[in-house]
């Protein structure tokens, strides 16, 4: 069976280490904030320039001026800083973020990313996408792994690109795929997907290394 | 409210004003470039924009995060068809914005937040260009020169230097140093050094000695103008809420 959303979320959470300062994208990565595990000191990062983001305030906590990076109202935490926003990018182009996690519609199998446009549909612009995908140390992408019939793990993305060569590991309902100097790997399988299923929904070429010290490198 | 200050006899009107359509008294004109501070729309300078929309000026260029919403931030320029180009990151959840597009009446040119930013604290701080990562390989690469710095692919930009900033703080003082209120600081201190002339809405304005000068995020040397507004809107974009 493949991995729910909310399991995507716990397994993405294991790329959480204590101590880190992590960005997590729009969509399914947003959950990922539920699966820290308890006791582990995590400090998430909002472009917009919050860093320390805390939970939706309660109605009579709303404040205009705290919001994150969706434009969200959110409340501030004991540890919480404000920068402005060259800081706050220069934080994540100066590779002074951990981690981000981030939502996709192509990867390809060189580590290249699309998740900003679509020809043909809404220009909306990339907003800080571009500039997390390059700067950030690590880049996790939480996808579903096809659209329609489609594999989204793909040879080379159609779409345009948001970064070239920046992901380090891909998480789908179907999978985990690290980027390792050999290339592509495949390191684990949602329980009850054979590894046949994967392949023949996977346009990018892969290795399989189900056990091996792929699973753990970071 | 505030008494001026005397300097050797000589009158010196200060940097109060009494509002912003005083404040913007003399400066606007058709074809401004404007920085304007503000992530969506919180920390925007709304008394500033609406001075701008009721001015009627045109053909400006506009460098800001996003490009609002239909009635709120950078989106009340639109409405008026007052802006040629807009140089931002983000122009989602604005109808006007994306008609104007559609119909080629206004130029957009996406610029990566973080690169935005830069630029804009690159030209305030006079640094005509710099080299970033952000974007090689993308659309937003084509046409500018790359360069190669320890094995790796860099992008050049080039700073922004605009005629006017309009920023948002929550305290200013009478020399106009400013005080940023939590996340409403985001692009607002970068755009007040981007700009020839810097104009500041305050929701506090308090006489000097009040700020205590090691918290001040942006010094008065770079306000030329200040006006405390009043009735901030401060919309929220996406008002999320937790039950207990």
């Amino acid at each position: 069976m493949a991995w729910t959303r909310e399991q995507m979320a716990a397994v993405a959470a294991q790329e959480l280490n204590d101590g880190f300062y992590v960005n997590l994208g729009i969509g399914i990565p947003t959950l990922v904030a539920n699966y820290v595990p308890s006791g582990m000191h995590i400090v998430l990062h909002g472009e917009n320039g919050l860093i320390g983001t805390g939970p939706f305030p309660l109605e009579h906590e709303v404040d205009a001026d705290i919001v994150n990076a969706s434009k969200q109202t959110v409340t501030e935490l004991p540890l919480t800083s404000y920068v402005d926003s060259a800081t706050s990018f220069g934080l994540v182009r100066g590779g002074h973020i951990d981690l981000a996690i981030l939502g996709a519609m192509q990867v390809s199998e060189t580590g290249d990313i699309a998740n900003w446009t679509v020809p043909g549909k809404t220009l909306k612009g990339m907003g800080g996408a571009m500039d997390l995908v390059a700067g950030v140390k690590r880049v996790v992408v939480l996808m579903e792994h096809t659209a329609g019939d489609k594999s989204k793990l793909v040879k080379q993305c159609t779409l345009p690109l948001t970064g070239r060569g920046v992901v380090s590991k891909v998480i789908t309902d179907l999978g985990e795929f690290e980027f390792l100097p050999e290339g592509l790997t495949l390191v684990a399988l949602a329980p009850d997907v054979s590894l046949n299923e994967i392949r023949a929904k996977t346009e990018a070429s892969f290795r399989v290394d189900l056990h091996g010290a792929g699973h753990e490198s970071r | 409210m505030i008494a001026l200050a005397q300097r050797e006899g000589v009158f010196w009107m200060g940097k109060i004003y009494e509002g912003a359509e005083a404040a913007l008294k003399g400066v606007l004109r058709d074809g401004l470039t404007i920085a304007v501070g503000g992530f969506g729309l919180c920390g925007i300078p709304e008394h500033g924009l609406e001075a701008v929309r009721q001015s009627g000026v045109k053909n400006l260029t506009i460098v800001s995060i996003t490009g609002g919403t239909d009635d709120a931030g950078v989106g009340v320029l639109l409405q008026g068809h007052q802006v040629k180009k807009l140089i931002a990151s983000y122009v989602g959840e604005n109808n006007v914005l994306m008609d104007q597009f559609t119909k080629k009446e206004l130029e957009i040119e996406f610029c990566p937040q973080g690169t935005l930013a830069e630029r804009l604290r690159a030209g305030g701080f006079g640094i005509p260009a710099f080299y970033t990562k952000t974007g090689v390989g993308t659309i937003v690469a084509e046409g500018k020169e790359t360069r190669t710095f320890d094995g790796r692919d860099y992008l050049m930009e080039r700073g922004i230097f605009c005629d006017l900033a309009l920023v948002k703080a929550w305290k200013a003082d009478e020399e106009g140093n400013l005080v940023y209120r939590k996340a409403a600081r985001n692009l607002n201190p970068v755009a007040a050094v981007a700009a020839r002339l810097t104009v500041a809405e305050v929701e506090h304005l308090v006489p000097n000695g009040q700020l205590d000068p090691d918290l001040v995020h942006t010094p008065g040397l770079v306000v030329q103008r200040v006006f405390k507004g009043l009735n901030f809107k401060k919309p929220i974009e996406r008002r999320t809420t937790r039950t207990a």
